[in-house]
């Protein structure tokens, strides 16, 4: 079977259970295991080839640009992993059937389990160092899912979230770990890392790489200081932690430094940094452990003590203690995951955990009594269990090992633990299982169903028969897996007696003082309780929450929605930039003589600086505000035409009336004042910083205006072609429709949204809470007698049509003389805007059927129908084709389809304009804006009761 | 003449006014002419995708007048994968949209909508730069529109912040433009480049203050610190779907900083050098980790995702600022990436949102589909941090291999990964305490409607962030000829003034 069909099948597995639940839990589990013993068988067809020393491999290409790809390769130290992987996860899938509550959804339980599963398998089997990156993050991502798994319990939430921050850490190190790696190496595949040891320990990146990559391993594996998340992931039904947190994901840690250990080992940077943690790690989890009184969290810190045993030997850097260190973990990986079920089998049965609450159970739980018992004996090294075997190796490798030129250290302190470890495995059997009978369990216990105690009984016969016949039952493996991690050739020979050696007498002292120590418990149980010892938890989380906290206050405070300090930021970064621009040099002033300022110019320019000036002045008194932003409005036309623009000075003025008039429709609604918010320095503040900016601007504008081009423009083409390519001699109609007219189809589409979403708005707007302010609207300023005056009604019946007439002219002339169909539109918008005002929105609108939607539509449509024209003629979007004509008794005319495309922007213009107006009337209506019936309010024509017939 | 190439603006710009026209009466109408006219869109984009992936860059001259001196429409890989993109996340969020019934709760969505489209595939497809600006006016006030969209006193409030802000923009645009025409004479981007290149002594200062008003601009759109200050209110109060339209705005400025800072004022300018990519780099820096403190200290979801939509701008522009080739490639995966992902998180929350009233980052009891959404929420959140197996950690990888051989490498990269770490846990804080803390709170799912075309689209962009994954060796090919491409100048420069 293919490798990568290996990895993937638990994959596929995870898609069972959320199907086969449906069939039940028993069908449910069969198929999830189905998948797991499938993957097994083919992983055990390759372990003949395996074990005579071959390599399976299996390639697929995926990112061969980045290096990342899907390579599995599968030697000695694969098989021993995924075995245990998929060994011991086909016993927890049955264990789990067993254990799961009726009520916990299992389907989830085995889907999460399966993606664990496999992302594990992915680890073991990759030969692709991105690719096995990829499996250890999801590992840390399957496992978050695991612990969290019971949603309900805050521990199981925090718990899971804590180890997700931990191992995520040492994830994220881990890729910058391994891109290094990789960067030194040039390949991410390890089948080409593992031969590059001299390349790899001579570079500078040794030291950071490594520490990286330990970083991760070590997180993973709970190695001191990160082992804090450990106990916490305990919140886990049972199966988990049996699974992950002691048979699989934190070997994953010990997995890595043995796959790297053939490059990364052998140097003092890894002696002292993963032997010293290992050894620390050891020595103060199983102190812990000892005092633990939660069956589960005992466990836990046996575990990671364990793994600093592990971690430990290879660290060690020598092939002895590599090979002692595989052994281990085959061992601990039987006896501890046999323990974890047997605490969740008591849990189970018990309903509690606490081994303050137990005792005597040896009666009531014969068979679990003998599955612990033979399982704690071998963790706590007694002969002839496998524990002892490979506990006594180790104390071997210890004795060879010389710290900092200490040769005592590792020996006495491996001693130390191994106490430790004896005593809480005595403390496990002797306050758990001996004793008297209790009549205070929660829960009356007894031996459980077969199915639930079947996967560890199965472990514990292994326990057994590994410590009998080692060499039978294991031999070759560990000698296969030793020389896959080492890369050279191991002999290993497993035996209990090597003569009396110190190992013996170290052993038998830390059995006896172990022992002491199980029967001084009571004591120093109490002196560990009324000793003070920082929580873990409570940092962690004091220290995410603090975290938490600060980012809230730091971005919370700075995107609070406070304007003007974003315009402020604004301003400043862009002066800031553009003095770090300008500041590099590379100017030269222009030569352009400064002309004589006649008199008319300088006070057009004193009445604009003095307007804008008054506008930020007045800006509190709206109304006023809007008059001199009028006057600004009109001293720009003036100045256009001063500066002979007039197609600019004509849009520019009837821009700004058919704005200025909206806008005083719009404050009708609005207070009339604004109210002042801000403090003085405040203002001074907003005062220089606008100041430098406009300062900065009028500076830029003034560098600008004194040079000449630096390149000939591409104005003097249009200037040529006006005539000849565009068919009119106004240049700036012709670039607006022609030249630029996809330009101008963007920007009257700009102003036909403007239009629709203003409606929107106004639509919006009386749906929601404003409508309650509307209805209850009371208008702040007097409302004129006479709201519909005699005389604006005449002279604007008067002027509609001479309006009109002008509008269709201007739009006419406009592609030769100042004019347009933008102009036009606005011209014709004002003309009906005035009869709107004079005889009021809904008398007007009554006698104007049309919605103006349909204007802006057809306009947009008509703009984009004419370029569309185009492509008849084998032309690109928008181009123009114009033609003279002579129809008698007419003279010689022009038509050009560029007219076509400014009738659409004439009919979007007054569309938008319009529609603006029809919204704002809406909301004039909601606020009580009475229906006028007739044109005027003192209609002369009408008798005299027509007065204010509203 | 290739009418292909304007066929992604002129489609929704005709099916907008269209929709206005005749169908503002029935939504059911505007709704089936509007999907229609997107999927037209995707088939134009995917067409464009095609002719642009084989040969150099093609031109399309607007009125037939010749370049310098009209506009020009240019179709290369970077401007056909944008418009492709836009079409795929518009045809995502328009299922949405429909299936969640969010176009009924105000008027002229549909129309906003199609004006949107085609104001983002105007300004990805356009050679000049005045053009730029009048697709950057169109997109702005579309997007506010459909910002303002049902209303609501916050979100209108947000709306005139989002509007102002971007009119400073829209402003400063103007000024840059102007500064550049002073000192160059023209517009055309082509043209520009060659202008620039050739650049008389005495004018490197004037226009280096023009480019990095214009960089300014763009920063304002792709929310580079401290240009972002308008986002996260927007995004956060955005109806949800149209936030999630609002990933690839982002991305404009983005393509914009991109293409004018290769072509025109690139690093090889004499000009302006690095200049630009030395401002540009701690800009994303600071902007990354912002975003992703922003995630962590979020107190609603839709804030959350507003600021982790900031962060990945911030991780985007710091491969891009690099302005080699593997970075901008790089950055053109993660742009890829985290619209979609941005996008998804922005639709999923928005589900949440429905069914129970706030984002808020509480526990309240189980809601409708409670189970379902979870676990969408963990495949978005996934994705957003940059977790494996999604397409989001093949990004980062991408990056940071991108940024390795730089002095401040070890800087970058620290960056990186103490950023994504953030964000991890700060998903991991939210989505436990919202979808998992629920079970622990009583009370029963209030009903609602399963909505299945809301789902439709949230499983199609999710299934699209997967398809990226398995298909990322040949898409890093492909973007990686994109990248060539892009700073290829001469050929882009060649295809447009050639026919001179």
């Amino acid at each position: 079977m293919s490798l990568a069909l290996i990895a993937a099948l638990p994959f596929l597995g995870a898609l069972l259970p959320g199907l086969m639940i449906r069939a039940g839990r028993t069908a449910c589990a069969m198929a999830t295991g189905s998948a797991t013993a499938l993957a097994l068988i083919g992983l055990l067809l390759h372990a003949p080839a395996v074990l005579r020393g071959e390599v399976v491999q299996a390639r697929f290409d995926w990112m061969p640009g980045l290096g990342l790809n899907a390579n599995f390769f599968l030697d000695g130290l694969g098989l021993l992993f995924a075995g245990l992987i998929l060994g011991i996860g086909l016993l927890i899938i049955l264990y789990a059937r067993f254990y799961l509550a009726k009520t916990d959804p299992m389907g989830q339980f085995y889907t999460y389990l399966m993606l664990f599963q496999g992302a594990m398998v992915g680890i073991v089997l990759s030969d692709n160092i991105l690719l096995l990156l990829i499996f250890w993050e999801l590992t840390s991502l399957s496992s978050f899912l695991l612990i969290g798994y019971w949603k309900h319990l805050p521990e199981g939430r925090q718990g899971a979230r804590m180890a997700l921050a931990v191992t995520g850490t040492g994830g994220l190190a881990m890729i910058a770990g391994m891109l290094i790696l990789g960067g030194i190496v040039g390949s991410y595949d390890l089948s080409v890392i593992l031969t590059q040891k001299e390349a790899i320990q001579a570079s500078d990146w040794y030291l950071p790489a490594l520490i990286l990559i330990l970083l991760g391993a070590f997180t993973k594996s709970a190695q001191f200081p990160f082992h804090f998340w450990l106990p916490h992931a305990m919140a886990a039904p049972t199966p988990v932690s049996a699974y992950l947190h002691s048979a699989t994901m934190v070997k994953a840690g010990l997995f890595l430094m043995a796959r790297m250990w053939p490059v990364l080992a052998g140097t003092d940077a890894w002696f002292y940094i993963v032997a010293t943690t290992g050894l620390v790690t050891m020595v103060m989890a199983a102190k812990i452990a000892l005092f633990k009184d939660d069956l589960k969290a005992l466990l836990a810190f046996s575990t990671v003590s364990h793994l600093g045993l592990i971690t430990m030997l290879l660290g060690f850097g020598t092939a002895e203690a590599a090979a002692v260190a595989v052994f281990h973990i085959i061992n601990h990986a039987t006896f501890k995951a046999a323990l974890f079920m047997s605490a969740g089998i008591i849990d189970h049965e018990a309903h509690t955990r606490d081994i303050k609450r137990l005792g005597g159970l040896r009666t009531l739980m014969p068979i679990t009594f003998t599955i612990v018992t033979l399982a704690a004996l071998s963790m706590a090294g007694i002969p002839p269990l496998n524990g002892f075997l490979s506990k006594e190796m180790m104390l071997e490798e210890a004795t060879h090992t010389v710290w900092a030129g200490i040769p005592w250290l590792f020996a006495v302190l491996a001693t130390i633990g191994a106490m430790f470890s004896v005593a809480y495995s005595f403390r496990l059997i002797g306050h758990v299982f001996l004793g008297p009978v209790r009549d205070d369990y929660p829960h009356k216990p007894h031996d459980p169903g077969f199915g639930l105690w079947a996967a560890p009984a199965a472990l514990a016969v292994l326990v057994v028969l590994i410590g009998v016949a080692p060499m039978t039952m294991v031999g070759d493996l560990v000698t296969v897996v030793a020389g896959a991690v080492t890369g050279g050739d191991v002999t290993i020979k497993i035996s209990h007696w090597h003569g009396l050696v110190p190992a013996l007498w170290m052993s038998v002292a830390a059995v006896g003082a172990g022992l002491i120590l199980f029967g001084a418990h009571l004591r120093l149980d109490a002196l560990w309780l009324a000793a003070p010892r920082p929580e873990a938890k409570a940092i962690f989380d004091a220290l995410v929450d603090g975290i938490a906290a600060l980012s809230h206050g730091v971005t919370a405070r700075l995107h609070d929605g406070a304007l003007s300090r974003y315009f402020v930021i604004f301003t400043l970064g862009v002066l800031g930039a553009g003095w770090l621009a300008w500041s590099e040099g590379g100017h030269v002033p222009g030569l352009r003589n400064v002309l004589p300022i006649p008199g008319v110019a300088l006070a057009g320019w004193l009445l604009l600086a003095v307007c804008s000036v008054l506008v930020a002045v007045l800006h509190r008194e709206r109304l006023l505000a809007l008059v001199v932003i009028g006057v600004v409005g009109l001293i720009v036309s003036v100045g256009f035409i001063y500066l002979s623009a007039p197609d600019l000075a004509l849009t520019q003025i009837s821009v700004e009336v058919v704005t200025i008039v909206l806008m005083l429709l719009a404050l009708n609604f609005l207070p009339k004042t604004t109210p002042r918010e801000s403090s003085t320095a405040r203002r001074l503040r907003d005062i220089a910083v606008a100041g430098a900016a406009g300062l900065s601007t009028a500076a830029l504008a003034l560098a600008l205006m004194m040079r000449d081009f630096a390149f000939p423009t591409i104005s003097d083409y249009h200037l040529a072609n006006s005539y000849s390519g565009g068919g009119g001699t106004n240049v700036v109609n012709v670039i607006l429709v022609d030249f630029r007219g996809y330009d101008t189809f963007g920007e009257i589409i700009v102003l036909g949204i403007a239009g629709l979403l203003i409606f929107a708005l106004a639509e919006a707007l009386l749906r929601g809470a404003a409508n309650k302010r509307l209805l209850e609207w009371v208008p702040e300023l007097p409302k004129s007698g006479d709201r519909h005056p005699l005389m604006m009604v005449v002279a604007g019946r008067v002027a509609l049509p001479i309006t009109l007439m002008v509008g269709v002219y201007i739009f006419l002339r406009g592609h030769n003389e100042p004019g347009g169909g933008f102009i036009a539109g606005l011209i014709v918008a004002i003309a009906l805007v005035t009869q709107f005002m004079a005889s009021g929105f809904a008398w007007t609108q009554a006698r104007q059927r049309v919605d103006y939607h349909a204007f802006i539509g057809f306009g947009v449509v008509i703009a984009a129908a004419t370029g569309l024209g185009s492509w008849l003629a084998a032309r690109p979007f928008l181009t123009s084709n114009f033609g003279y004509f002579r129809i008698p008794p007419f003279d010689k005319f022009e038509l050009a389809t560029a007219a076509l495309f400014d009738l659409g922007v004439f009919l979007t213009v007054i569309g938008a304009v319009m529609l603006t107006l029809a919204s704002l009337s809406r909301i004039a209506i909601r606020a009580g804006e009475t229906v006028n019936t007739t044109a005027m309010d003192n209609d002369p024509s009408q008798p005299a009761p027509a007065k204010g017939g509203h | 003449m290739n009418h292909w190439i304007i066929a992604p603006v002129v489609l929704p710009a005709v099916m907008a006014p269209l929709i206005v026209l005749l169908m503002r009466h029935d939504l059911t109408l505007q709704r089936v002419f509007s999907v229609a006219a997107t999927l037209g869109l995707l088939t134009i984009s995917a067409v464009l995708l095609v002719q642009a992936s084989s040969g150099g860059p093609q031109v399309y001259f607007l009125g037939n007048w010749p370049a310098p001196f009209g506009i020009v429409l240019v179709l290369d890989r970077l401007s056909a994968m944008m418009v492709a993109l836009t079409a795929v996340l518009g045809i995502g969020v328009l299922l949405y949209v429909i299936g969640s019934g969010w176009d009924a709760r105000g008027k002229n969505f549909h129309a906003l909508f199609q004006f949107q489209l085609m104001g983002i595939c105007g300004a990805f497809l356009t050679g000049d730069a005045f053009n730029l600006f009048v697709f950057f006016e169109v997109l702005l006030i579309a997007s506010y529109g459909l910002m303002i969209h049902g209303g609501g006193r916050d979100r209108l409030r947000a709306g005139v912040q989002y509007i102002a802000y971007n009119l400073m923009g829209s402003t400063l645009f103007l000024f840059a433009l102007a500064t550049i025409y002073s000192v160059t004479g023209t517009l055309n981007m082509a043209d520009l480049a060659l202008r620039v290149a050739d650049l008389p002594e005495g004018n490197g200062a004037l226009l280096r203050v023009a480019g990095v008003l214009l960089l300014i601009v763009f920063a304002v759109k792709g929310a580079l610190v401290p240009f972002q200050f308008w986002l996260p209110g927007t995004y956060a109060l955005a109806p949800g779907p149209v936030a999630a339209l609002f990933a690839v705005m982002t991305k404009v400025g983005a393509y914009a900083i991109l293409r004018f800072y290769t072509l025109i004022f690139g690093p090889d300018m004499e000009t302006n050098g690095t200049f630009y990519a030395d401002l540009l780099m701690p800009a994303a820096i600071v902007t990354m980790i912002l975003g992703m403190v922003g995630v962590m200290g979020a107190k609603s979801l839709a804030r959350m995702a507003a600021f982790a939509g900031i962060g990945s701008m911030g991780m985007l522009f710091m491969a891009m600022a690099a302005f080699t080739p593997a970075g901008i490639s790089a950055a053109l995966y993660y742009l890829v990436h985290s619209t979609l992902a941005g996008a998804l998180l922005f639709l999923i929350v928005d589900l949440v949102q429905s069914r129970r009233g706030t984002t808020g980052i509480t526990a309240l009891p189980p809601m409708a589909q409670h189970g379902l959404i979870t676990a969408l929420f963990f495949g978005a959140a996934i994705a957003m941090a940059g977790m494996p197996p999604l397409s989001g950690f093949l990004g980062k990888l991408l990056v940071l291999d991108a940024l390795r051989d730089r002095a401040d490498m070890a800087l970058l990269w620290s960056v990186i990964l103490v950023a994504s770490l953030l964000a991890i846990v700060g998903l991991a804080r939210a989505g436990s305490t919202v979808f998992w803390k629920a079970h622990a709170s009583p009370g029963d799912a209030a009903a609602h409607e399963s909505e299945p075309l809301a789902f439709v689209a949230v499983f199609g962009l999710l299934a699209l962030i997967v398809g990226q994954t398995v298909l990322s060796g040949p898409l890093t090919a492909w973007l990686d000829g994109t990248a060539a491409q892009v700073f290829d100048s001469g050929a882009y420069v060649d295809a447009v003034l050639g026919l001179r």
